[in-house]
């Protein structure tokens, strides 16, 4: 464990913004590590999202793009087609992937588009102060679902990973979470195959990490994890969502 | 510049995509609507041809985010679209501008609002020219008037957005995009060979990562983003105002079109001419930066200006701004995708000399 | 001089086509053109026209709101455009599908039996050519040679459609010049 904590050399040594107890620092620190042990530094290109990892190019030491609220999917198409042989990642909030960006994300997976997406489920928009989200779940409270979410009223929480799991252009999707130090072990073994399998150009790859949001969530960071692990997987089952490289007989027990 | 020696017989849609493959356009990012589908599908099949990409997107916003991908990694790039669709693709030019990204942009304006039709029609002079998104940030804005033209300008547009990193619009509308005219394309240019662009994102290999945002928090720092914007702006206004005058050196009243209308002005004005009367035509090229000077220039000898437009009375303003009161402004126009004769607008010429006792 | 033509017809009837060959004869004799198809919704309903204008000055507008020829291929083609037509204009009618006549008499009216024509040559498709060979003979909007040539340039990578394709062109230029000389 003690090596997520030190700083990856791929991280900038501009101190986080982020809020203490935030899943956004430990993910950062997860996928600067994989970009160097993959020795990607070079090939890496990030699309950072409007949200509250919208400074990202402000920590990853790799080229960085920033994308419009929820374009970070067609951004990197863009960014990919015209270099097919570079590391292409965006880094998004789920407001910003499965809300306004939702149409641009199924469409990059749906093309194949050999990208990975890091969507990062915290359940609320964070930057914006804690309003309800595409993935607020049932009985959740934002400022704008008051007394806590209800279908009838609000809509259900989306799960974006299981429809892009139905296309036929993705690869590769799987769900994990930072909440705990398996969580951010499984968080990093799942970013480093989507890479690799961006790399081998197999199709359109996700990982969904849930993390903890402990200042709209209005609890400690210890309660906010402990939230995410009992309540929010209710909705979001951890798991490899969609994986075809995987054997036949894995593939279709999920 | 080396051109083919013989002329093509092309559509306006196709003239377009040709003379932006032959610029060194390697990326075309689009979605279809009428009057301009024809662009899109030439690029299909033609891009594939010079080792260059294609891609149809779900949507005019997907394309417009597309065209910012391919810029940042330094690809010369397009997209293109009618009325509806440029609307949708505002949120994306702005953030080009912000981003300082050069882009070529082109609209085949149809007749609106709304769903409108697809009639060629220039309601969207306003869009253009203001900005049509958010945020201080200009759009150099081209405006053809014949399928030379649309090949010539769409070819230069991506040098001028190279050199300024700035997006350029190509506005034109749904007949310039329909109809065919003879064009000699300039011979295809080695991309090789084009002006290498050291700001991009292409992989930190052997360099320090590059990060480009248009995300400014300090008001300080957004300032003076802004001011460098701003003296970009004034240099583009300085250096790159194009326009034709024809007939204008003895005119007393001056007729100011641009693109479809500026042709059946013309005829006019030879009509008119024909009559004996002292008429001329300015036809801006480049709607922003606007030829306010030429204006103010001709408005020594011409006292009065005739704006023409196929619209309710949009880059009357801006003649309106140049003259500042010092000439009398007269507007006709017809929205909605009519496109009237030389006959009808050269009557209205006679009737101006002859009700304001122009002589 | 500026003469616009309009040619309108079915879909399939290669109107468009005609438009476009007549233009390029133009433009390989270095006059000015502009070739204008009906686009979008207009070409619903299988219908199809395209507007060619011709001129040694520069054209100002490529649209006929009164056109100087208008050549028509079918029923629907007369209604829409009889009306249109230029006082002393030509209007070219292919006589076996058009049944009826032009109620104006401002205008002159020339039939070609361009389906007839073509069956001769064993080509029912080629019912176009054979109009435009007509139209050429009594316009002499550009010349013969030039139509060739386009034709050539036009169907260059289809030799079959090509060479019937000039057949068909003579075909309709000397019926043409038959019936002016025998009237
Ligand atoms: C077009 C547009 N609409 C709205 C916004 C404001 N905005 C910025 S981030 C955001 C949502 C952030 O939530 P999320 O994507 O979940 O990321 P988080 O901040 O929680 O990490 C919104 C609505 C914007 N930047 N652009
Ligand atoms: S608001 Fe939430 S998501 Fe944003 S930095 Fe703070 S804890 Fe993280």
């Amino acid at each position: 464990m003690k090596k997520v904590f030190s700083r990856p050399k791929l991280l900038k040594p501009n101190p986080f913004h982020y809020c203490p107890g935030c899943g956004h620092s430990l993910l950062h620190r997860v996928v600067a590590e994989v970009i160097e042990e993959m020795e990607a530094d070079e090939i890496a290109i990030g699309i950072p999202p409007a949200g509250c990892a919208v400074l990202a190019y402000n920590y990853f030491d790799v080229d960085m793009g920033e994308a419009a609220h929820g374009r970070g999917a067609a951004l990197a198409t863009g960014v990919k087609r015209v270099l097919p042989d570079h590391l292409v990642f965006t880094y998004q909030g789920d407001g910003d992937i499965a809300a306004i960006g939702t149409a641009e994300t199924v469409h990059a997976a749906n093309r194949g588009e050999k990208i990975t997406c890091i969507f990062v489920n915290n359940a609320v928009y964070g930057m914006t102060g804690g309003q309800m989200a595409p993935t607020t779940i049932l009985g959740q409270p934002t400022t704008t679902s008051p007394g806590g979410r209800t279908g009838n009223r609000d809509g259900f929480p989306l799960n974006l990973s299981e429809m892009l799991a139905v296309t036929r252009g993705s690869a590769y999707i799987e769900r994990t979470s930072v909440t705990t130090p398996a969580g951010i072990r499984a968080t990093k073994k799942a970013v480093r195959k989507a890479f690799e399998i961006q790399l081998q150009g197999l199709g359109f790859t996700l990982v969904e990490v849930l993390s903890p949001c402990p200042t709209n969530l209005k609890m400690s960071p210890a309660d906010a994890c402990k939230w995410v692990d009992t309540e929010m997987v209710n909705f979001f089952p951890l798991g490899v969502i969609k994986d075809i490289t995987a054997p036949q007989e894995n593939h279709d027990a999920h | 510049m080396k051109r083919d020696e013989k002329p093509s017989l092309m559509r306006g849609s196709h003239i377009v995509a040709e003379a932006a493959v032959r610029a060194g356009c390697r990326y075309y990012f689009g979605y279809p609507i009428t009057p301009q589908n024809e662009l899109p599908e030439y690029m299909s099949r033609r891009l594939p041809e010079v080792g260059g990409t294609f891609v149809q997107a779900e949507s005019e916003i997907a394309s417009i985010n597309m065209v910012i991908g391919a810029s940042m990694a330094g690809a010369r790039v397009m997209t293109s679209s009618s009325s509806p669709g440029i609307s949708l693709k505002q949120e994306g030019i702005s953030y080009l501008g912000g981003l300082e990204l050069p882009a070529v942009i082109v609209n085949m304006m149809r007749g609106g609002p709304g769903l409108g039709n697809i009639a060629p029609s220039q309601s969207d002079y306003f869009q253009a020219t203001r900005g049509g998104g958010h945020g201080d940030y200009r759009t150099i804005v081209l405006a053809p008037a014949s399928g030379q033209e649309l090949c010539d300008l769409t070819y230069r547009a991506f040098d001028l957005a190279d050199h300024y990193r700035n997006p350029v619009l190509i506005l034109a509308d749904g007949m310039m995009g329909q109809m065919m005219e003879p064009v000699r394309f300039p011979v295809l240019r080695d991309v090789q060979k084009l002006p290498k662009k050291p700001w991009t994102i292409t992989g930190a290999k052997g360099r320090k990562s590059h990060f480009i945002r248009s995300l400014i928090l300090d008001p300080g720092q957004m300032e003076e983003h802004n001011w460098k914007l701003i003296r970009k702006y004034e240099q583009i206004t300085d250096q790159e105002v194009q326009y034709e005058t024809f007939k204008t050196e003895d005119a007393k009243l001056v007729i100011v079109a641009f693109g479809t209308a500026a042709r059946i002005a013309k005829a006019a004005v030879k009509r008119a001419r024909a009559e004996g009367l002292p008429v001329g035509l300015l036809r801006p090229i480049t709607l922003w930066p606007y030829p306010k000077k030429a204006l103010r220039e001709l408005s020594k000898h011409a006292k009065h200006f005739f704006v023409f437009e196929l619209n309710a009375g949009q880059m009357v303003e801006d003649v309106q701004l140049a003259l500042k009161g010092d000439a009398d402004v007269f507007f006709y126009g017809r929205p909605g995708g009519v496109v009237p004769n030389p006959a009808e607008i050269a009557r209205i010429i006679s009737r101006q000399f002859f009700q304001k006792e122009i002589v | 001089m500026l003469i616009k033509t309009v040619f309108a017809g079915f879909g399939g009837q290669g109107v468009l086509s005609m438009g476009y060959v007549l233009a390029y004869a133009a433009m390989i004799e270095g006059l000015q053109v502009t070739y204008l198809p009906s686009y979008g919704a207009e070409v619903r309903g299988g219908t199809a026209n395209c507007t060619v204008a011709v001129s040694n000055e520069e054209i100002a507008s490529p649209i006929a709101s009164t056109p100087d020829n208008v050549v028509v291929m079918n029923n629907p083609s007369l209604e829409k455009f009889q009306h249109q037509i230029l006082t002393g204009g030509v209007m070219f009618l292919n006589s076996n599908l058009v049944e009826q006549r032009p109620v104006r008499g401002d205008i002159i009216v020339r039939e070609i039996p361009c389906n007839d024509l073509a069956h001769t040559l064993g080509s029912d498709q080629s019912a176009n050519m054979v109009m435009l060979g007509g139209f050429i003979q009594q316009t002499s909007l550009v010349r013969l040679e030039s139509i060739q040539s386009a034709i050539s340039d036009v169907f260059k990578e289809k030799k079959k459609a090509k060479e019937m394709n000039l057949k068909a062109l003579n075909v309709g230029y000397d019926y043409m010049k038959n019936r002016e000389e025998n009237a």
